[in-house]
């Protein structure tokens, strides 16, 4: 069985360990906040030779998953981390890796998108990259982006994915705060990972192979999306596997969604994130005053959850979902459209209300979470009707 | 090993390798390029001094060669790019349009 070590430290400082104990090959990565001391910390590894992983220095983030996907096909594991604008300098690489089914694993510390410029917290960034094929881990605490991390290493890798996996968590809330994490020890981590057996890498001169080779003109693009398709569908199974295997080792579940007051309750939040914990906190005190609140987290965005949640939010009251990221002209925000695709079938019409919140780390009170659950409470109550989208704690004319 | 891709037609998405790879080495020989050409090569075996400089300078492999001396184009790959002519020191190589019937034209 594995050590465990307590430490007090940040996100980003345990997505870097992580990293390291799972030994990736290479790693080219362009410093942006707040995702910098991931790639800070990683370089101070390779200078202290606490990894032979090659460490590439590029100049931009074009560049950095450019280099990545040749790694990649070359048959190295290979790892980077970015954020905001810097993902979305990489959005035309990010399909080529995907569709190269590459197996490379980025951490993507959540910041809103430009214009006006902004650092902060919100999930523009990869919502904005959520139909390039990558699988999609979400973190709410330093201690989810760590065991994320670990699984998205053999997410990618397993035969049935051989696909790209994002791990998030939230810039400066969860990136730079200071929290109490366990970490295993380095070779319990590389043993859960394994050796990387890369699939045709170009470094294999003896079977040599053909990478990135074009299939227009009437050629196979077409079935070579469905390829795509199914190993995204496939990887909802190798996810709930990784997480059992994972639970088994580290103590800690991990499941597609995570529920909490579920098993009674009459009104439900759904957030992706950090601010699950703001809302548990909230559904708490509003439990000790006998409303029958739940709160359901996402963990996994690509592939989508849709039956976990529809299991999960049947019978409903109502539903609130929670958005930190926009999708401007559509009937709500990104997690919102979802969810409301995975009730649809359900028998009985569950009123689901749609909230924009936080963008560009607009500060996520607990006032913010009292007036979703009051909200809910009067949808299911009878005395208000679900309204339009609401922009959460925005200052509008009265 | 030969990858054979005579029915990759009626082949199903389960078949072609994963992540578009080409699993063989120097398949783009059967690959045949020649009609994407609208002018072809023609060479003057009296002028031409066998320098071999269309050789080097031909972006594909087009330029056949045997014995240190051009001998004919590739047709089935040359896609009629015309740097050799350009190149021909002694201007031994004319661009010709395809589908001409020039008398002489090899």
């Amino acid at each position: 069985m594995p050590t465990h070590t307590t430490l007090a430290a940040t996100g980003n400082s345990v997505v870097a360990e992580a990293m390291r104990q799972c030994k990736p090959n290479v790693m080219a990565a362009y410093p942006i906040t707040p995702q910098t001391t991931i790639v800070e910390e990683f370089a101070g590894f390779v200078a202290k030779g606490k990894t032979d992983c090659e460490y590439v220095t590029v100049e931009s983030e074009h560049s950095a998953m450019s280099a990545c996907i040749g790694a990649s096909a070359a048959g190295a594991r290979v790892m980077t981390a970015t954020s905001s604008q810097g993902l979305a300098l990489m959005w035309e690489e990010l399909h080529i890796a995907s569709g190269m089914r590459l197996p490379i694993i980025m951490a993507n510390a959540n910041r809103a998108l430009s214009a006006p410029i902004n650092i902060h917290c919100d999930h523009s960034d990869i919502m904005g990259a959520r139909d390039t094929g990558w699988v999609t881990l979400f973190a709410e605490t330093a201690q989810e982006a760590y065991d994320n991390t670990i699984m998205a290493t053999r997410i990618a890798e397993h035969p049935d994915v051989m696909l790209p996996v994002m791990s998030c968590l939230d810039g400066f809330i969860t990136t730079h705060s200071i929290d109490r994490v366990s970490v295993m020890d380095d070779e319990s981590v590389a043993g859960f990972v394994g050796e990387y057996e890369p699939r045709n890498a170009l470094l294999d001169t003896g079977t040599p192979v053909t990478h990135g080779a074009f299939a227009g003109l009437g050629g196979p693009y077409f079935e070579f999306k469905k390829q795509q398709r199914e190993a995204i569908e496939n990887a909802r199974a190798v996810v709930s596997a990784v997480g059992a295997e994972y639970s088994a080792l580290s103590g800690r579940p991990f499941g597609a969604i995570e529920t909490w007051g579920m098993d009674d309750a009459e009104v439900a939040l759904v957030v992706i994130g950090s601010t699950a914990g703001n809302a548990r906190a909230v559904a708490r005190h509003l439990r000790a005053d006998g409303m029958k609140v739940g709160v359901v987290k996402v963990r996994v965005w690509r592939p989508f959850p849709y039956a976990e949640l529809a299991a999960a939010l049947k019978g409903m009251k109502a539903v609130a979902v929670l958005d930190r990221a926009e999708s401007f002209g559509a009937e709500g925000g990104p997690l919102y459209l979802e969810v409301r695709s995975a009730l649809y079938d359900l028998e009985m019409r569950v009123p689901v209300v749609g909230y924009i919140y936080g963008l560009g780390g607009s500060d996520v009170k607990l006032e913010l979470m009292e007036r979703v659950f009051s909200d809910l409470a009067d949808i299911a109550a009878g005395t208000a009707a679900p309204a339009g989208l609401v922009y959460l704690g925005a200052r509008e004319e009265a | 090993m030969k990858w054979d891709i005579s029915d990759m037609d009626s082949w199903t998405y389960k078949q072609f390798p994963p992540g578009a790879v080409i699993p063989e080495s120097g398949n783009s020989d059967d690959y045949v390029t020649g009609g994407w050409r609208s002018e072809r090569p023609w060479r003057d075996d009296e002028k031409c001094t066998q320098c071999l400089l269309c050789w080097i300078v031909c972006p594909d492999t087009s330029i056949n060669v045997a014995g240190e001396k051009v001998t004919t184009f590739d047709l089935d790959h040359c896609k009629g790019c015309g740097i050799c002519a350009q190149v021909c020191p002694v201007d031994a190589i004319e661009m010709v349009p395809e589908g001409c019937d020039l008398p002489g034209v090899k």
